[in-house]
């Protein structure tokens, strides 16, 4: 927005003063406020009357209520109405302007005059005008005073009928939908009713429609479409019992929402013969000016072009045009931007730019996948290179990178961003600057760029305070860290290293810290140089720094409380929230009767068995209480930890080498077991992977792992840094023809420094492109101790080798560590009763939503279990 | 809100209050699961004797695994971070600080009180 120039004034008070009157203390109001006082000088007054009694709140949040938000969690900043050239009247309203006075008056009787008066009064919710809409039990979803008496509502009657309610919502758009998704959660069993032949029909097409009707019904809420309502019955209480149809049919109903639609508040200009529109709303020009040059309106209440739109988006944009406007600066409002996403969890839906095609010449791509309940449409230009708009149903993981695109080329084959995740990546920060990527408060591409390069920002939530990028839908949020990550690469120096909000120093810092320090646990080295009590990122990383430095077990005293919950109980967690085990097998050598012991275990426990990427064997769908019970039997097998959980090795891949095949050199299973050997149980930044390839034709696929190892005539030849995963590195040559003992030197070496010096979840590729002297440096390091540390990683690796103990085994010998197997604190071994499976080509999977439903259960993970 | 040390003639006067478990089934910035009827909790015990009682299901990956978070802070807040997708929550109000992106979405919570060496949690507010 350009900068203010000198303000125009409008001050007839002659004291030097302009003073605004703001009619509404809603969202757009603050945004308004907020704005005009960051740019305007002393001589401002500004008076804010709002009818509600409370400060502005977020109304767009107000479904948080439902689940714990508190009024006082979503009253939005307080900042602005603190300040001195702020007066705020709350809990009265405006009830007449006299234009010629230039005056308003109050319901109170008070009036207060005004030099500009500024109209944010926004919307009235409807309700539908048939019999019994008054009847007690109906309800609008519009203010905190709304959904507070709808929830004393619903406790006082669900106690009165001593069962669960029934409630219906009349109206099947955005707002019914959500308001569906809250009387879910206060336990209503609720039906949406909707007039039209689809639900969001402002949004979205007949076929997305139906897909989010399949969405919605998987989640238990009932949809009705083609349902016109005619009249509402109460019981003999007088609080409404059922609702009857147009088609004659009849519903029982203990609770009415209506979300019909909303009426702008538009009463006031019209009693004051300011022009409003015949559809409602106070009619503005671009600049937001009403008939009379002296009064603005903004937000809901607003018609511009012939519309009033409930969203929040162009109401910030009025704001800011109105306020710029005042201080005498030149803006104008762009039009509506329509894009919504849908706030119901679990139900994915997003419809942006011009969804339904209506551009002439429109071309629309469709992939729908009905089983999946996917439908995604996108609508190109007739030459199919400009993206216009789209629909996304069931799953709208793209809409934060394609609505920004709206206007632009999409570059690359439309097909590509509508197949499911993992088809391609999606677009990334190429954006041209002028793309609006958060529309919620406009901020465009090249906003969040300057934010970065001119304020100094570093992360999202700099960003967000500075440009308030993402800080109100958050569906923008991603797109946003893109951005951010690619401009801070290009500045280089900017990057800040600290590893969270607890510590300002990198992991590789922080090692050296407790180093040096000597430190051994946690709330010792966050009280010395740190703050506060950790989190999810500093935690694991200093549980992996103290395993390195101390060599304890993973859940010895305070150690187990910083465990990420795959190190915690010592298994991998799956979606569903049970647990996947893995044995290891060092090499991917395995003996018959260790084959048929962990297939017996599988049996009897009724795990899914699948052979992984790594040579081993993975059981899943294990319940947190099985786990002891699981390894007690794999430990009596002779089995041990494989660490798939842990920031740890992982496996040494192997080929059959030398003993089998015939092109064999060497020993690779051999080595390989020898590898896994040494360095099982080893905590480190990321995982670490090795592998063993027994002649150059490398069918243990080494170079792409951390440490490969391939045979030649003449001795080992060693590779480092390579890696599959998002980014496929090949591993380079470190060194060649090594004898057995030099190798293990070299790889512990090597891999020691990697944990000397890593950043937190850096893999060995990326840790050594940014390794100083490169390659040649690192062979001085390794081979001609050129840091003179070579003594200090042999001998934490030694430290390492000879402390070695199983995890699992040790647990199982300790009572205390035990007990955080128990599921329940009060039912230590009853099974999650959430968890559901089904069959599938012979074993278990996790049921879906809709599978839940259905008599083809086989089971909660109860299955038999044989000891 | 959290109350500490309530006495026990306060909880008679509230019959909603149920009794989890024994203080000592707890572990400091750690959770337990508890069961309560077919409600899951997840429990947890600070550093300060605070215990917070929120819902075991995290909303945004529909499976009950809150109480395996990692505890912590957000500035002043206590938060536990979902084991799943790593959003993180406030313990004594259940609203999400860190959406990892997505929308936002809150945990329930539920007034948790000690007494007498055993875990409460007011369960008359509906479960
Ligand atoms: C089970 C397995 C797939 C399979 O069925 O084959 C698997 C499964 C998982 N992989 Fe993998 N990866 C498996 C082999 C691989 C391989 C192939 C290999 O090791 O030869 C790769 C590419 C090689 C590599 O690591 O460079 C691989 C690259 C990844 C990555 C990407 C790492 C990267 O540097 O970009 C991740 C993500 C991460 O670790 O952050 C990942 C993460 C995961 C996680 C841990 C995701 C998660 O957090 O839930 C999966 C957990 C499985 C579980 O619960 O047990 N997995 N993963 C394989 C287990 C091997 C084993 O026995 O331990
Ligand atoms: C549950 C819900 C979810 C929503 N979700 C989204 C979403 O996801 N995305 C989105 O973009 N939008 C959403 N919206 C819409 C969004 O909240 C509104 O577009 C926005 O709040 C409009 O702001 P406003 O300031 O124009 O009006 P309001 O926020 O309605 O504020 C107007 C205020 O003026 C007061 N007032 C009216 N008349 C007078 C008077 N005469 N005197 C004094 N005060 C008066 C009213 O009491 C009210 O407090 C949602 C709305 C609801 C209810
Ligand atoms: S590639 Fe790895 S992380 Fe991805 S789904 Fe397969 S197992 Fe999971
Ligand atoms: S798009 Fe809604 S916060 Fe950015």
């Amino acid at each position: 927005m350009p900068e203010a120039t000198p303000p125009t004034r409008h001050t007839d008070a002659g004291d030097g003063t302009t003073h605004v009157v703001v009619v509404g203390a809603g969202m757009v109001t603050h945004r308004f406020v907020e704005s005009l006082l960051t740019r305007a000088d002393q001589s401002w007054r500004v008076t804010v009357i709002g009818e509600e009694g409370r400060h502005p709140y977020d109304r767009v949040g107000l479904t948080g209520f439902f689940s714990g938000a508190t009024p006082e969690d979503l009253t939005l900043e307080r900042r602005a109405f603190d300040d001195e050239r702020v007066r705020f009247v709350p809990g009265d309203a405006a009830v007449r302007i006299d234009r010629a006075a230039r005056r308003v008056t109050m319901r109170s009787g008070n009036s207060v005059a005004y030099d500009r008066l500024v109209l944010a009064t926004g919307s009235y919710a409807a309700k539908l005008a048939v019999d019994g809409f008054g009847l007690e039990g109906c309800f609008v979803y519009r203010t905190l005073d709304d959904v507070n008496r709808l929830r004393s509502f619903v406790e006082r009657r669900s106690a009165e009928l001593g069962r669960p309610l029934t409630g219906t919502v009349i109206g099947g758009g955005l707002l019914g939908l959500e308001a569906a998704g809250a009387l879910q959660g206060l336990d209503i069993d609720c039906t949406v009713v909707q007039s039209s032949d689809r639900l969001m029909s402002a949004q979205l097409d007949l076929a997305g429609g139906n897909a989010l009707s399949r969405l919605i019904q998987s989640r238990d809420i009932r949809v009705r479409t083609n349902a016109v309502t005619t009249r509402l019955d109460p019981d003999r209480t007088g609080q409404v019992a059922g609702l009857e149809f147009r088609d004659g049919s009849y519903e029982n109903t203990d609770v009415v929402v209506f979300t019909v639609g909303v009426r702008p508040r538009d009463e006031l200009a019209r009693n004051a013969e300011i022009t409003t529109h015949p559809r409602g709303g106070v009619v503005i020009d671009a600049g937001c000016q009403t008939s009379d040059p002296r009064v603005l309106a903004i937000g809901e209440v607003a018609n511009y072009d012939g519309m009033c739109v409930g969203l929040v988006a162009p109401g910030y944009a009025m704001a800011e045009v109105a306020a710029t406007r005042l201080l005498g600066a030149e803006a104008q409002f762009p039009g509506y931007d329509l894009s919504t996403k849908l706030k119901l969890s679990g139900v994915d839906v997003a419809s942006f730019g011009d969804a339904f095609g209506e551009t002439p010449g429109a071309l629309d791509v469709v992939y729908s996948d009905p089983v999946a309940g996917v439908y995604k449409k996108l609508v190109l230009s007739d030459d199919a290179q400009t993206l216009l708009g789209g629909i996304l149903v069931g799953d709208a993981s793209a809409y934060g990178s394609l609505r920004p695109l709206v206007g632009s080329a999409l570059g690359g084959d439309p097909a590509a961003y509508l197949m499911p995740e993992g088809g391609v990546a999606a677009p990334t920060g190429d954006l041209p600057d002028e793309a609006l990527v958060c529309s919620c408060n406009s901020v465009s591409a090249g906003s969040i760029r300057s934010a970065v390069h001119d304020e100094g920002c570093t992360d999202v939530a700099a960003v967000k305070a500075c440009t308030k990028a993402g800080a109100a839908c958050g569906s923008c949020v991603m797109m946003v860290k893109k951005i951010v990550g690619t401009e801070l690469q290009k500045s280089g120096a900017t990057l800040s290293n600290a590893l969270c909000e607890h510590f300002d120093v990198s992991r590789r810092q922080l090692f050296d810290a407790v180093r040096v320090s000597g430190l051994t646990t946690f709330s010792a080295v966050i009280e010395r140089f740190g703050r506060g009590r950790g989190c999810d990122i500093c935690k694991p990383a200093l549980a992996s720094i103290l395993s390195t430095l101390t060599g304890t077990h993973v859940l010895d005293g305070e150690n187990a409380t910083l465990q990420d919950t795959n190190d915690h109980v010592m298994a991998n967690l799956q979606k569903d929230g049970s647990y996947s085990v893995v044995p290891r097998i060092p090499g991917g050598e395995i003996t018959p009767d260790g084959l048929l012991a962990i297939g017996q275990v599988a049996k009897d426990f009724g795990l899914y068995t699948k052979i992984t990427g790594g040579q081993r064997i993975d059981l899943f769908g294990a319940r947190l209480e099985q786990l002891p019970d699981v390894w007690t039997r794999l430990v009596d097998a002779g089995f041990e930890s494989g660490h798939a959980y842990g920031k740890s090795l992982r496996t040494v891949k192997s080929c059959v080498g030398s003993t089998w095949c015939r092109y064999g050199v060497q020993d690779s299973v051999g080595m390989a077991v020898q590898l896994e050997l040494r360095y099982r149980g080893l905590r480190s930044p990321h995982k670490i992977k090795l592998g063993v390839s027994g002649c150059a034709r490398e069918c243990a696929e080494a170079r792409g792992k951390d440490v490969g190892v391939i045979a030649t005539e003449a001795g080992w030849n060693m590779y480092v840094g390579g890696n599959g995963g998002f980014t496929p590195r090949h591993a380079v040559l470190l060194a060649e023809g090594l004898s057995d003992a030099e190798l293990l030197t070299a790889i512990d070496r090597f891999l020691m420094y990697y944990i000397f010096t890593a950043d937190r979840l850096q893999r060995t590729a990326p840790w050594f492109e940014d390794l100083e002297g490169g390659l040649d440096g690192l062979r001085a390091v390794i081979f001609d101790d050129s840091l003179g540390i070579c003594a200090d990683l042999d001998a934490a690796m030694a430290r390492h080798i000879e402390g070695y103990e199983d995890e699992w085994k040790a647990t199982l010998q300790d009572p205390e560590k035990l007990r955080r197997f128990a599921s329940f604190v009060n039912a230590p071994t009853t099974p999650d009763p959430s968890l559901a499976y089904v069959a599938e080509r012979g074993q278990v999977r996790p049921a879906t939503a809709a599978e839940r439903e259905s008599p083809v259960l086989i089971a909660g993970t109860v299955l038999e279990v044989r000891r | 809100m959290t109350l500490v040390d309530a006495t026990p003639d306060q909880l008679a006067e509230h019959p909603g209050w149920v009794r989890v478990c024994a203080l000592t089934d707890l572990e400091v910035e750690r959770g337990r699961a508890a069961l309560l009827g077919s409600t899951q909790l997840a429990l947890f015990l600070l550093r300060d004797g605070h215990v917070h009682a929120v819902s075991n299901l995290d909303p945004y990956s529909d499976a009950h695994v809150i109480s395996r978070g990692i505890v912590g802070t957000r500035q002043d807040a206590p938060s536990v971070a979902s084991p799943m997708y790593k959003q993180v929550f406030d313990l004594r109000t259940g609203i999400c600080m860190d959406t990892q992106g997505k929308d936002a979405r809150s945990l329930r919570v539920w007034p948790a009180t000690v007494s007498a060496g055993d875990v409460y949690v007011r369960w008359d507010a509906g479960a």
